[in-house]
């Protein structure tokens, strides 16, 4: 046992906890409740239950394609940010050239520069490229966003890989793809996992770059609940926020046992 | 292909030279070594001395700038590490943290492309070898120190290499698994007769384990030899001070009484039964050294004390104990005494010393 | 020559690994950026001109907006902090269970999507909402929380805590807690105790994540937009304003330069004391 005095932990700072925990989980909490209502309304709690709205966002032909344009651009620059990212997190931790730690910070620029100038000036570009409410276009602006935080994540597993491992396997007679293959790459694997994860969501939830580059015939889901909320609130985006809920829980569940069992990380952290 | 082979030969070294580009001195400068086959060598010394880069040259992590590696009569310097065909076990052992014990020591078949049944059998024979039969599907971490010491060990040894490496694999280890560790390292070494060379920092170990040592520093090899000539006849002032204690006098060598002494301000050391055979030119400054052990406390008053000194401290380690000694001119002389404490005075005391000359060694000039 | 040619490949190794990522930031990022540089220097006419930056900073309305942001980041910053401190003291002191909840609980927002959370405000905090309902039975009824800057800072520092609270935790947790028992052996008091010994060693980890919520606080656009009004807008709404509705791009590409740079300096100034890559990635690394 620890003597009281280094373990002391006054009632206050349980109070703040508590509010921070309130505030954190209000908005999920409100809006589940909210997507139930069995009237157009904005009044929680609201007066009585139903299905309406799900039945709405499921036949509404708009919210349905929203969700399909979002699930495909996502998956699209999950797949195409692991791997530009993967392989630009090996340039900056493996790479023996001069302007790495500058490759560094332009990795993560992305993130710092204030998104409206980001997703104003790609909507200059897109009118002049005609990529205005494409697939592709979407795509290309969601991967700045999202590559730097597989950069992130795989540069971080990578630092880790202990180099004497891919030396073990190199003198135990692995050519150099075979080292890569067997365990460079199953170590950084989680790294790439949570860092494709990230990217998924960022695509998904994206909504400042979009606004400026969607056109009537491509809306993403964030773009449709955005134009719900300010043109004529109604709950099917209650609905809708329950889905994307219920979806991003799935998705922390499935990184959290890659991310956090043992098997996957090869030894544990703490 | 290979001409006028000593077949006896495991590994030879020939002016093997290590440096960094940007730098001047160099990491590995021109070493020359022979090791037989079934030999047991350490390469020791400390941290920065070479020893370890000269290992990954061996290995085939680092290229040498100059010189030959010649593995059972091939240079092998120019190849990469997996063509080498080499064992090695490294520091914290290396074990694929994602593997299971079995893939582990599979690894090394696998990459060699065994057929598969032939893996299934070497490893299975193996792992039951070092006992570990029953722990095929456990990760490393699950393990006990001992067990991953004897995967690394096995998955090392699966292949058949003609050697084994061993870099440092115990230094992380408290002292009891160390020496446990190091006993079973032994017992693998007589098992399966081939030549193993080991790298440590750590001079007991590198006497516990073998049959010859060789002591790096600065980059260059300054002895090599068996653990007991190295000790009792160290051919340089840093190989005496770095493995054990030990006493070196400086003095001149005079003519004493018709024997040999050495004179120094405030010591007469007789050397009488001084070692035969080496040309020890009276008159000039020599550098003798005598182990801790051959130096003997007695009574201050005692007719026999080559000097006299005070006793600055007494250090109890169990069987025997340490008693540093301060001669009237400063010089500080170690003593390793038995069991026995009586006849040694407290500290302040004062007390003769007498040195045992028939194991003392003159450390050749320049060293 | 050959030794030369050497010594280029060798410094080369591995950067085409980043080939495509510097394609992808090129065309997605370096050019559009520049473009927004290149627009807010050209007049009507298509000539250069500096007049877009004059407007900009000459206009007291826009200059209010200006002050209004780094207002509302100030705020933002400071709220968080008040909240984040105590929040990351106590999971330096809680057991694995307790911890591990405090972090997932604190890691929700990154978890909830940008809209599901801005509307879930709009419920709760508007006039007719169950908050205004408490605050009015206890005689608040002048308050109002949204259309507001009260209901953005609500919004945007509830999306913002995390990046201050993982900073602050990565810090606390390798400070020695027996620094304290050390300086009340030597008689201190425990207050006396914190704010001399344990306090300055958290510095660095409070820094770090108050310009990291500083930044990102100023370039917040959707909250704003919901939760704010136009009366009360910060520098993205004025920018995407300019754009999208007076189609004036140069000014708004102007104002765009100004809030980018701005930001950027915090950065620089934020990159001397810590590794921004290292904040931002404790940041994602726990998410």
């Amino acid at each position: 046992m620890t003597s009281t005095e280094t373990r002391s932990r006054p009632r206050w700072l349980y109070l703040m906890a508590a509010i921070v925990a309130i505030w954190m989980t209000a908005p999920p909490l409100v809006v589940i409740p909210m997507s139930f209502a069995s009237e157009r309304t904005l009044t929680f709690p609201p007066s009585g239950y139903s299905l309406r709205w799900y039945q709405e966002f499921f036949e509404n032909p708009v919210w349905i394609d929203a969700l399909k344009s979002s699930l495909l651009i996502g998956v699209l620059v999950m797949v195409i940010s692991v791997v530009i990212g993967t392989l630009g997190a090996f340039a900056v931790v493996r790479g023996r050239f001069r302007g790495r730690g500058v490759l560094e910070m332009v990795g993560i620029a992305p993130l710092v520069v204030p998104i409206v100038v980001l997703g104003i000036g790609v909507y200059a570009m897109f009118l002049r490229w005609g990529l205005i409410g494409t697939v592709p276009g979407f795509v290309a602006a969601h991967c700045v966003l999202a590559v730097p935080y597989v950069m992130i994540t795989v540069g971080s597993a990578l630092r880790v890989v202990d180099g004497q491992l891919e030396r073990a396997a190199r003198v135990l007679g692995a050519r150099p793809h075979r080292v890569f293959l067997r365990v460079t790459l199953p170590l950084i694997a989680p790294g790439m996992l949570a860092g494709g994860l990230f990217a998924f969501v960022t695509s998904f939830d994206e909504v400042v770059v979009s606004l400026f580059i969607v056109s009537p015939g491509l809306r993403t889901l964030p773009v449709e609940m955005y134009s719900s909320v300010t043109r004529d609130i109604n709950p099917t985006i209650a609905a809708a926020s329950t889905l994307i809920l219920l979806v991003s829980t799935v998705l922390i569940l499935v990184s959290t046992k890659f991310l956090f069992s043992d098997s996957a990380n090869g030894r544990s952290k703490r | 292909m290979t001409v006028a082979v000593d077949t006896d030969l495991a590994l030879e070294l020939r002016g093997v030279s290590k440096q960094y580009p940007g730098t001047d001195t160099a990491a590995v400068s021109g070493v020359d070594l022979q090791i037989r086959r079934g030999e047991f060598v350490t390469f020791l010394g400390p941290s920065g001395s070479g020893k370890t880069t000269t290992l990954n040259m061996i290995a085939g992590f680092i290229s040498p700038t100059a010189g030959e590696i010649v593995l059972h009569g091939r240079n092998i310097a120019d190849l990469p590490p997996h063509q080498r065909n080499l064992g090695m076990v490294f520091q914290n052992y290396a074990l694929f943290p994602h593997m299971s014990v079995w893939d582990n020591v599979a690894f090394p078949l696998v990459e060699r492309k065994y057929p598969k049944d032939q893996i299934r059998e070497r490893v299975r024979a193996a792992l039951e070898m070092v006992n570990l039969t029953g722990f095929e599907k456990r990760r490393p971490r699950e393990l006990s120190g001992g067990q991953q010491q004897r995967v690394a060990l096995t998955r090392a040894l699966v292949f058949d290499p003609p050697i084994l490496l061993m870099d440092e694999p115990l230094s992380a280890l408290d002292k009891k698994l160390r020496q446990r560790l190091q006993l079973e390292i032994k017992r693998v070494h007589r098992e399966v007769g081939i030549t193993f060379l080991f790298v440590t920092h750590d001079q007991e170990e590198a006497m516990a384990l073998s049959d010859r040592v060789v002591v790096f520093d600065q980059g260059r090899i300054e002895q090599v030899g068996t653990p007991d000539e190295l000790y009792r006849r160290p051919a340089t002032r840093f190989v005496a001070e770095f493995l054990g204690d030990s006493n070196l006098i400086e003095g001149k060598l005079v003519e004493r009484d018709g024997a040999t002494a050495l004179a120094t301000p405030e010591c007469q050391i007789p050397l009488p039964d001084w070692p035969g055979g080496r040309e020890a030119p009276s008159g000039d400054e020599h550098c003798v050294m005598f182990r801790p052990e051959d130096v003997k406390v007695l009574p201050a008053d005692d007719e026999g004390a080559a000097c006299r000194g005070t006793v600055r401290d007494v250090v109890y380690l169990g069987s025997e104990q340490r008693v540093i000694v301060t001669t009237e001119t400063g010089r500080e002389v170690t003593v390793r005494t038995g069991g026995e404490t009586t006849g040694i005075p407290g500290v302040g005391g004062t007390v003769g010393l007498r040195f045992s000359a028939s194991n003392a060694w003159l450390i050749p000039t320049g060293g | 020559m050959l030794k030369l040619a050497q010594q280029t490949t060798r410094r080369l190794r591995g950067i085409h690994l980043a080939i495509p990522l510097l394609v992808l930031l090129v065309a997605f990022f370096a050019i559009p950026v520049l473009e927004l540089v290149r627009r807010s220097f050209l007049d009507p006419d298509g000539a250069l001109t500096l007049q877009s930056y004059g407007d900009f900073l000459g206009t007291p309305a826009y200059r209010t907006i200006l002050f209004r942001t780094f207002f509302v980041a100030v705020v933002c910053t400071v709220t968080c902090l008040l909240f984040a401190y105590p929040y990351a003291y106590l999971m330096t002191l809680a057991g694995p269970r307790l911890r591990r909840a405090l972090l997932v609980l604190v890691l929700l927002p990154f978890w909830t999507s940008l809209m599901v959370r801005t509307y879930a405000w709009l419920v709760l905090l508007q006039d007719t909402g169950p908050i205004k309902a408490v605050l009015a039975a206890i005689g608040l009824e002048q308050v109002h929380l949204i259309r507001n800057t009260t209901g953005v800072v609500i919004g945007m520092a509830q999306i913002l805590l995390p990046f201050m609270v993982l900073p602050l935790y990565n810090n606390l947790q390798k400070i020695e807690r027996s620094d304290l028992l050390a300086a009340q052996s030597m008689g201190a008091t425990p207050v006396r105790a914190f704010w001399r010994v344990y306090f300055p060693q958290s510095l660095p980890g409070l820094f770090a994540g108050s310009v990291l919520v500083f930044i990102l606080a100023l370039g917040f656009y959707i909250t704003p937009v919901i939760l704010g009004s136009p009366q009360n807008s910060m520098m993205s709404q004025l920018i995407v304003r300019q754009v999208t509705e007076r189609l004036d791009w140069a000014s708004g590409g102007a104002m765009a330069v100004v809030l980018a740079v701005l930001t950027l300096v915090f950065v620089g100034l934020m990159s001397r004391v810590v590794n921004v890559q290292q904040a931002f990635g404790g940041t994602v690394d726990k998410k």
